[in-house]
């Protein structure tokens, strides 16, 4: 083993992280608007919509990332007049909004399920009790709903967060350099897999440790009550 | 329409006949890692649950590293570094080429050792739920170690895993596209094979897609009658 070549490899997969960030925390606010379109329309009234989000989420949640991403960008190239014509091929010729789309179509079926179960897990009682104060639409689900499952939904909506960033190294399959790709191009000049790997490796850990620990300290932040009583309670059982 | 069925049939122009030899290759390369994981999972759930210190630990970094690095990396460190390691070998055995390692190996097992961190935290997760004094009360009847794993401890493992294995296996099976990047012949590599003869990536992709959708939503049916299986067998055993 080459310590030397970790370190050397390391800092040039380093020139590959702003393109990792870039395409996770686009393509993940994409991905949350779309999760939450995905979930209105999973619980809308109308048949049609519901049913349209649910086989959405079949769809994407059945098939591998790798082929969505070659069928948006391979597979649409076939259509190209007729996207030229739509304005759009600007944006399907490149590989980077090609990668986000994929990414955030994919992460929101995923991402909508989780919020589905979190609004789900808002008790009927709070919401019968703010009806009877005479709330309706939209300030019920502001003062009500949304702070509920909004704590319900974070630390699995965190996960989706660690998830886009693994996602996003198959971005490296059409042709963007983020970190997994300098990092296949390295393995391929130097033959050296395992000190690459383990560069790699290291930078994927740490951003995934550094984002578990932020989402972490949102939900700290986000659930004064629950901190006061875990702490009540173990005051008490000292005494 | 015409079109599309001759290219996707089985006649001398249609590639069916291919996408189902690869249809084949995916579920195989899938079932393989997936029963590697199994065993270093489970391995790894019984260091992490009965292991000494040192075990505990290694097992807890295996884990958090394997889940938190992408997959593709670890399939390419076992493709290229399989590679060297069998070409190291070889040149001790007096061969000087270089030998490549067969990406159905390199594959299923890069898969099973990153499904394997994520089986074993299934098989602890379902260890902890099967009750204390069921196993205190096995030993209190003598039953050895043995016999304890095989008529307390597994049944009641297996049925608390089986949703969260049934998810892993989802995991895996869309995991295996991404071998094709070694230049294994599964569904995906196919249809690129395919895509870049006939100039149809759309049709083709589409049928990838296709073909993974049929078999994630087939085993996933079959999980569901497995675990109804497993669940009606507590019940009636709860009412006797």
């Amino acid at each position: 083993m080459d310590l030397g070549f970790v370190f050397t490899s390391f800092m040039e997969l380093l020139s590959g992280l702003p393109m990792t960030l870039n395409l996770t925390f686009t393509a993940f606010a994409a991905s949350l608007c779309m999760a939450i379109g995905l979930t209105a329309m999973r619980r809308s009234q109308v048949a049609v919509l519901s049913w349209i989000a649910r086989i959405y989420v079949f769809i994407l949640r059945g098939t591998p990332l790798l082929v969505q991403m070659f069928l948006i960008y391979y597979g649409l190239g076939q259509y190209q007049s007729t996207l030229r014509s739509l304005g759009l091929w600007q944006l399907f010729r490149e590989p980077y909004w090609c990668a986000i789309l994929a990414l955030a179509m994919n992460n929101a079926a995923y991402g909508s399920e989780v919020l589905r179960g979190a609004l789900q897990s808002v008790p009927r009682r709070e919401v019968e009790a703010a009806r009877a104060f005479g709330m309706s639409g939209l300030l019920l689900y502001r003062r009500i709903i949304i702070p509920i499952a909004v704590r319900q939904a974070l630390p699995a909506y965190g996960n989706e967060l660690i998830l886009m960033v693994k996602a996003t190294s198959l971005t490296s399959t059409i042709t963007l350099m983020d970190v997994t790709g300098i990092a296949a191009q390295l393995i391929a000049t130097s033959y050296k897999p395992v000190e690459v790997f383990i560069a790699a490796g290291t930078i994927y850990l740490l951003l995934n440790f550094l984002l578990t620990r932020i989402v972490g300290l949102l939900d700290w932040w986000l659930t004064p009550h629950l901190r006061d009583r875990a702490r009540t309670i173990e005051s008490r059982q000292r005494r | 329409m015409a079109e599309f069925l001759t290219l996707l049939g089985f006649g001398s122009e249609g590639w069916g006949a291919s996408l189902l030899m690869a249809a084949a290759t995916t579920v195989a390369v899938a079932l393989c890692g997936f029963a590697i994981g199994g065993v270093i999972g489970s391995l790894a759930a019984w260091a992490r649950i009965r292991g000494g210190r040192g075990l505990r630990v290694l097992a807890d970094t295996y884990t958090t590293v394997l889940r938190g690095i992408p997959d593709l990396l670890v399939i390419y460190l076992f493709y290229f570094g399989g590679s060297m390691l069998l070409t190291w070998i070889g040149g001790l055995f007096g061969s000087g080429g270089f030998i490549d390692v067969p990406p159905f190996a390199a594959g299923a097992a890069a898969i099973g050792v990153v499904s394997g961190a994520y089986q074993a935290e299934v098989y602890r997760g379902a260890f902890r739920a099967v009750a204390k004094g069921e196993i205190e009360a096995g030993r209190s009847v003598g039953m050895g170690n043995l016999l304890l794993f095989r008529r307390i401890i597994a049944p009641q493992v297996i049925r608390h895993a089986l949703p969260g294995i049934g998810n892993i296996w989802q995991m895996v099976l869309k995991e295996s596209a991404l071998i094709s990047v070694t230049g294994l012949v599964e569904v995906l590599r196919q249809s690129q094979i395919a895509a870049g003869s006939t100039q149809r990536p759309f049709e083709f992709y589409s049928a990838a897609g296709a073909i993974f959708l049929l078999i994630t939503w087939g085993s996933q049916l079959c999980f569901s009658h497995i675990e109804a299986r497993f669940n009606s067998g507590g019940r009636s055993g709860e009412v006797a």
